[in-house]
C-alpha cells in the first residue's frame, strides 16, 4: 500500500481539524478540533514507522499523547474557570478578558 | 649612576599616585611633607647624574621598554641622559624642591592641600618626562602631562568662574601649539621614519636623507608652532598672563621656570633640524623679538603684581627665542637657566607680598612693604636687578649674550632686544618702588596685618636670590674669562649655529651702553613713582593698560565666530539634522505600532485565521519561490 | 482487493465522516461521541500499522480518559445545541476556503516532494510493547522522565487554575 494513502488520510483529517477551528466559536469544539490534528500526526508517525521499520516514531506518539492529555488537563481547566466567570465558553466575548 | 635616572621621574610619580588616591583621607601636612620629599629625593639623584655627566659620562640610552612596536617602527620608552637634559633635570627638580617647599607654607590654609601637592608632583613627573625622552614622542607625552598639569593648577580654585575660564583658554591656546608639534613629529616620521634623537640627527648629520630645505623648514616651523603655544609666543601668548589665576606657586614653577621653556628645550634639542633651516630662524627671531616688545610694552602699565611679572615672563621668554633665531641655542639655554632662578624668586617674592596683603594684588594699594618684610625685600630686589641687567647678576650675562649675538647678526636686532631690555628694567623697577617703597597706600586693616612671611616661604626666597647672584658666573662673556664653562658644558649635546666672534672693544661698548642706559631707566622708574597718582589712563598708556587690545581683537576675529559657527551647528545641524532623524525614526516606530497595535484584537477567531493564513504563505513561498 | 484493503478503506471512510461530525454536529455532545468514533478509527488503522500498543493506549488514554473529561465538562456546563453559539455564514466560508487552500497547498508540498514508499504488508514487531518498551527506556529515557515532570506541573496547574478565588 503506497505511503501516500496515508498520508493524504492525515491530511485530510488535519485539515478537518482546522477548518472546525476556524469554523466555530465554541471553546470545547475548538478544543476538540485540536485533538484531531493531534491524532492525525500521530496517524502519519505510525505509518512511517511502518515504513522505515523503526519503532522510535511510535515512541513520539506516545509522547505527542504525554502531552496533549496535559494540555487537556490545564485547558479544560482554563475553559471551566472561564465559564464560571462569564457564564458561555463562546471564544468571540474571550476580548474582553484583556479590559 | 646614570642608569638609575629613571629613578627620577619615579619618585614624584610615587608622590602624585599617594597624594592623589589618598587625597580624602591624607593629612595636609602630611602630603607637604611628602611631596617635597620626593623632590628632594630627585634633586639629589639629578645632582648626582649632573656631576657625572660634567665629569665627561658619555651620552647615555636607558631603555626602559618598546612602547610602540609595529612594523619597521619602533619608538622605545627611552630616556636620554646628556648635558642639555642634565641640566634641564637640575633646573626642574632645583626650582621644583623650592616651590614645593613654599608651597608647604602658602597654600597650607587651602582645603585643597592635598590634591595641589598631587599635581605638582605629577607636573614634575611629566616635565621630567618632556626632558627626559629619549625620542619626540616621550617628549611629546611629557608636554602633554605638563598641558594637563597647567590647566589643573591654573584652575585650581575652580569655583571661580573668570580661573576656571582661564584654565580652558590656557588648555586651548596649548592645544593649537600642540597640534603644531603633532605636525612636526608625523613630517619627521615621514621622512625619517624614526623620532628618536640620536638615529634622526645622526641621519640629517650624515646626509644618509637627503631632502631638500623646505622639507626642513617645514618641520622646524611645525616645531616651533608646538613651541608658541606653549612658551607663550605670539600670537599664542594670551593665556600666560590669564594663568596667573592660580596659586602663586604654581606661576613660578610652571608659568616662569619650568613649562614655559619647554618650548625653549624642544627647540635646542633639536638644533640639527633648526640649523637646516635658515628661514625658520629668521621667523624664530622675529617672533621672539616682537612677542619681547610687545609684552614689555604691556607690562609698563599693568596694575597687577602677577600680571606685570606674567607679561615679563612672555617678554624673556621672546628674549630666549631671539636668541635661537640667532643661532645661539646655548646662549637660550643659559638664559632659560638664569631666568627660572630670578623669575621664580621674582613670583615667590610675589606670592609672599599677596600673603602679607591678605590676597590684595594691586599694587595700586600696596607702598611701602619695605619696612615690615625686609627679606622679602631684598630678595626681590636681587631679582629685580637680575632681570634688569645690572652686573655681577645672572641676568645681566645671560641677557648680555642674547644682545651681543643679536647685534652679531644685525644692528636692528640689537636696537629693538636693548629696547626691549630696557622696558624691562623701568617695568621692574616701577613694580619694586610702587611695591616696596613710599607708603602704604592700602587700607588700615591690611596695614595692621602685614608681616614678614614664615621660614618656610623666606628660605626658598634667600636660596634663589643667592642663584640669581651667583649663576650668570658659568657664562662668563670671552672679555673677562676663557672659558665659558655651560657652553663647555653643553657643546656635547648642542652646539651654536654660526658662532660669532665680536672684537673685544665692540663687545665692552655694548655691555657699558646697555648697563648705562639700563641705570637711567631704573632711576627714571625711581623719578615716575616717587609720588604715584592713579589719574585714569589715556591714549597710548591706555591701550597698554588693555593689552593692546589683543584678548578682544582674538575675542572679534576667532572666538565669536567659531561660537556663531558652533551656534549654528547645534541649533542647525543638531536640532533639525541629526536629532530630527533620531527621533524622527523613533517617531515612525510609534507610528507604526500605533497602528500595528490594532491587528491584536484579542478575538481569538482573528488569531486563528492569521495563523492558518501564515502557514499557507510559508507553504506557498517555500514550494515556489524558495528552493530549501 | 485483499481484506486488508478493504479494511482500509472502510475505517478511513470512517475516520473522515466522523470527523466532519466532529466539526459540523450543533449539539456538543454529538461532537463528542463523533471524536470518540474519529479515534476508534484511528485505532484500527494503527493495529493495521502493526501498532497493536499505540491502539489500545489510543483508546484507554483518548477514547477513555480524555474524551470522558469532555464529556464531564460539558455535562457540567450544560451545554446543548440551544445554546450553541453560531459564527457568521461569512466566517465559516472563510474558515472552510482557508482550511481548503492549506489542505491543495500541503497536498502540491507532497506532489513535489515525490515520496515513493510502499508499507509492506508482512506483520513486523515493532508495535509490541517489549520492543517499544527495550526503545522507550533505553534511547528516550530522559525524555520520558521529563514528561512525567511535565504530567505533575499540569496537573498542579489544571488544580490551581480550576479552584474557586481564593479569597
Amino acid at each position: 500500500m503506497p505511503i501516500q494513502y496515508y498520508l493524504f488520510l492525515s491530511l485530510a483529517l488535519f485539515c478537518i481539524g482546522i477548518m472546525g477551528a476556524l469554523m466555530r466559536r465554541n471553546a470545547i469544539i475548538i478544543f476538540m478540533s485540536i485533538e484531531l490534528m493531534l491524532n492525525a500526526v500521530n496517524l502519519l508517525l505510525a505509518a512511517f514507522s511502518k515504513m522505515y521499520n523503526d519503532s522510535a516514531a511510535q515512541i513520539f506518539v506516545f509522547f505527542i499523547m504525554v502531552v496533549a492529555a496535559a494540555e487537556v488537563a490545564v485547558g479544560l481547566a482554563i475553559i471551566v474557570m472561564v465559564y464560571r466567570k462569564v457564564h458561555s465558553v463562546d471564544v468571540n466575548i474571550l476580548n474582553r478578558l484583556k479590559h | 649612576m646614570i642608569q638609575l635616572a629613571y629613578l627620577i621621574p619615579l619618585f614624584p610619580l610615587i608622590g602624585f599616585l599617594i597624594n592623589g588616591l589618598g587625597w580624602k583621607s591624607m593629612p595636609k601636612q602630611a602630603a607637604g611633607f611628602l611631596a617635597s620629599l620626593m623632590m628632594l629625593v630627585s634633586f639629589g639623584l639629578s645632582l648626582a647624574i649632573f656631576f657625572e655627566v660634567k665629569a665627561g659620562a658619555a651620552d647615555t640610552i636607558i631603555p626602559l621598554f618598546d612602547f610602540i612596536h609595529s612594523g619597521k617602527l619602533l619608538i622605545p620608552f627611552a630616556f636620554k641622559i646628556d648635558a642639555l637634559s642634565s641640566l634641564f633635570l637640575l633646573i626642574i627638580t632645583g626650582v621644583g624642591f623650592l616651590i614645593h617647599v613654599y608651597s608647604t607654607s602658602y597654600m597650607h590654609e587651602d582645603e585643597g592641600v592635598v590634591k595641589y601637592f598631587a599635581y605638582l608632583n605629577l607636573f614634575v613627573f611629566s616635565m621630567l618626562l618632556l626632558v627626559m625622552g629619549s625620542n619626540y614622542l616621550i617628549m611629546f607625552i611629557g608636554w602633554e602631562g605638563v598641558g594637563l598639569c597647567s590647566y589643573l593648577l591654573i584652575g585650581f580654585w575652580f569655583k571661580n568662574r573668570d580661573y576656571t575660564n582661564a584654565a580652558k583658554k590656557a588648555f586651548v591656546m596649548n592645544r593649537i601649539g600642540d597640534l603644531g608639534f603633532l605636525v612636526g613629529m608625523m613630517l619627521v616620521l615621514y621622512n625619517f621614519s624614526t623620532l628618536n634623537y640620536n638615529e634622526l640627527f645622526a641621519q640629517i648629520n650624515t646626509n644618509q636623507t637627503v631632502l631638500s630645505g623646505s622639507t626642513y623648514t617645514w618641520v622646524a616651523i611645525c616645531f616651533f608652532i608646538g613651541a608658541m603655544g606653549k612658551s607663550a609666543q605670539l600670537p599664542l601668548y594670551t593665556w600666560l598672563p590669564d594663568a596667573m589665576a592660580g596659586p602663586t606657586p604654581v606661576s613660578a614653577l610652571i608659568h616662569a621656570a619650568t613649562m614655559v621653556t619647554a618650548g625653549i628645550y624642544m627647540i635646542a634639542r633639536s638644533s640639527v633640524i633648526y640649523n637646516q633651516s635658515e628661514f625658520a630662524l629668521h621667523f624664530i627671531a622675529i617672533v621672539g623679538l616682537l612677542t619681547a616688545i610687545l609684552a614689555a610694552t604691556i607690562a609698563i602699565k599693568q596694575y597687577d603684581i602677577k600680571k606685570v611679572l606674567a607679561y615679563s615672563t612672555v617678554s624673556q621668554l621672546g628674549f630666549m627665542f631671539l636668541a635661537i633665531g640667532c643661532g645661539a641655542y646655548t646662549t637660550a639655554v643659559f638664559h632659560v637657566m638664569t631666568h627660572a632662578f630670578f623669575k621664580a624668586l621674582l613670583f615667590l617674592g610675589s606670592g609672599s607680598v599677596i600673603h602679607a596683603m591678605g590676597g590684595e594684588q594691586d599694587i595700586r594699594s600696596m607702598g611701602g612693604l619695605g619696612k615690615k618684610m625686609r627679606i622679602t625685600q631684598i630678595t626681590f630686589l636681587i631679582g629685580c636687578v637680575a632681570i634688569a641687567g645690572i652686573p655681577p647678576f645672572a641676568g645681566f650675562f645671560s641677557k648680555d649674550e642674547i644682545l651681543a649675538s643679536a647685534f652679531a647678526h644685525s644692528p636692528i636686532l640689537y636696537v629693538a632686544a636693548l629696547g626691549a631690555a630696557l622696558m624691562t628694567a623701568f617695568y621692574m623697577f616701577r613694580l619694586y618702588f610702587l611695591t616696596f617703597s613710599g607708603k602704604f597706600r592700602g587700607t588700615h586693616e591690611q596695614e595692621h596685618h602685614l608681616h614678614e612671611s614664615p621660614a618656610a616661604m623666606t628660605f626658598p626666597l634667600i636660596v634663589l636670590a643667592i642663584l640669581a647672584t651667583v649663576s650668570g658666573f658659568v657664562g662668563l662673556p670671552e672679555v673677562f674669562s676663557e672659558h665659558h664653562s655651560l657652553n663647555e658644558f653643553l657643546h656635547t649635546a648642542v652646539t651654536n649655529f654660526g658662532a660669532h666672534h665680536m672684537e673685544h672693544n665692540t663687545e665692552l661698548m655694548l655691555m657699558g651702553l646697555s648697563v648705562g642706559l639700563v641705570s637711567v631707566m631704573i632711576g627714571l622708574a625711581y623719578a615716575r613713582t616717587k609720588s604715584p597718582n592713579f589719574v585714569a589712563n589715556t591714549g597710548l598708556a591706555k591701550v597698554l593698560e588693555n593689552k593692546w587690545y589683543v584678548d578682544e581683537f582674538y575675542d572679534a576675529v576667532v572666538v565669536n565666530p567659531l561660537v556663531q559657527f558652533s551656534g549654528f551647528l547645534d541649533r542647525i545641524i543638531e536640532r533639525k539634522g541629526i536629532d530630527g532623524g533620531v527621533n524622527g525614526v523613533g517617531k515612525m516606530v510609534r507610528w507604526a505600532a500605533d497602528r500595528m497595535r490594532l491587528l491584536q484584537n484579542g478575538q481569538v477567531g482573528a488569531y486563528l485565521f492569521t495563523m492558518v493564513i501564515g502557514i499557507v504563505l510559508i507553504f506557498v513561498l517555500g514550494l515556489f519561490f524558495v528552493n530549501f | 482487493m485483499d481484506i486488508l484493503q478493504i479494511i482500509f478503506w472502510i475505517l478511513t471512510v470512517m475516520a473522515i465522516g466522523c470527523a466532519l461530525g466532529v466539526v459540523l454536529s450543533r449539539n456538543p455532545v454529538n461532537s463528542v461521541i463523533f471524536l470518540i468514533l474519529t479515534f476508534f478509527a484511528i485505532s484500527g488503522h494503527y493495529l493495521l500499522l502493526n501498532a497493536q500498543f499505540l491502539a489500545i493506549v489510543n483508546i484507554i488514554v483518548y477514547a477513555g480518559a480524555i474524551m470522558v473529561l469532555f464529556l464531564f465538562v460539558i455535562m457540567l456546563m450544560n451545554l446543548n445545541a440551544d445554546t450553541e453559539p453560531q459564527k457568521s455564514w461569512l466566517v465559516q466560508l472563510a474558515g472552510v476556503v482557508s482550511g481548503g487552500t492549506l489542505f491543495l497547498v500541503i497536498i502540491a508540498a507532497i506532489s513535489k516532494a515525490n515520496l515513493l514508499g510502499v508499507i509492506n504488508k508482512e506483520t513486523t514487531n515493532i508495535g509490541l510493547i517489549k520492543v517499544l518498551g527495550q526503545v522507550l527506556f533505553k534511547q528516550y529515557v530522559l525524555p520520558f522522565e521529563i514528561s512525567s515532570v511535565l504530567f505533575l506541573s499540569a496537573m498542579i496547574g489544571a488544580i490551581v487554575i480550576g479552584k474557586k478565588d481564593m479569597e
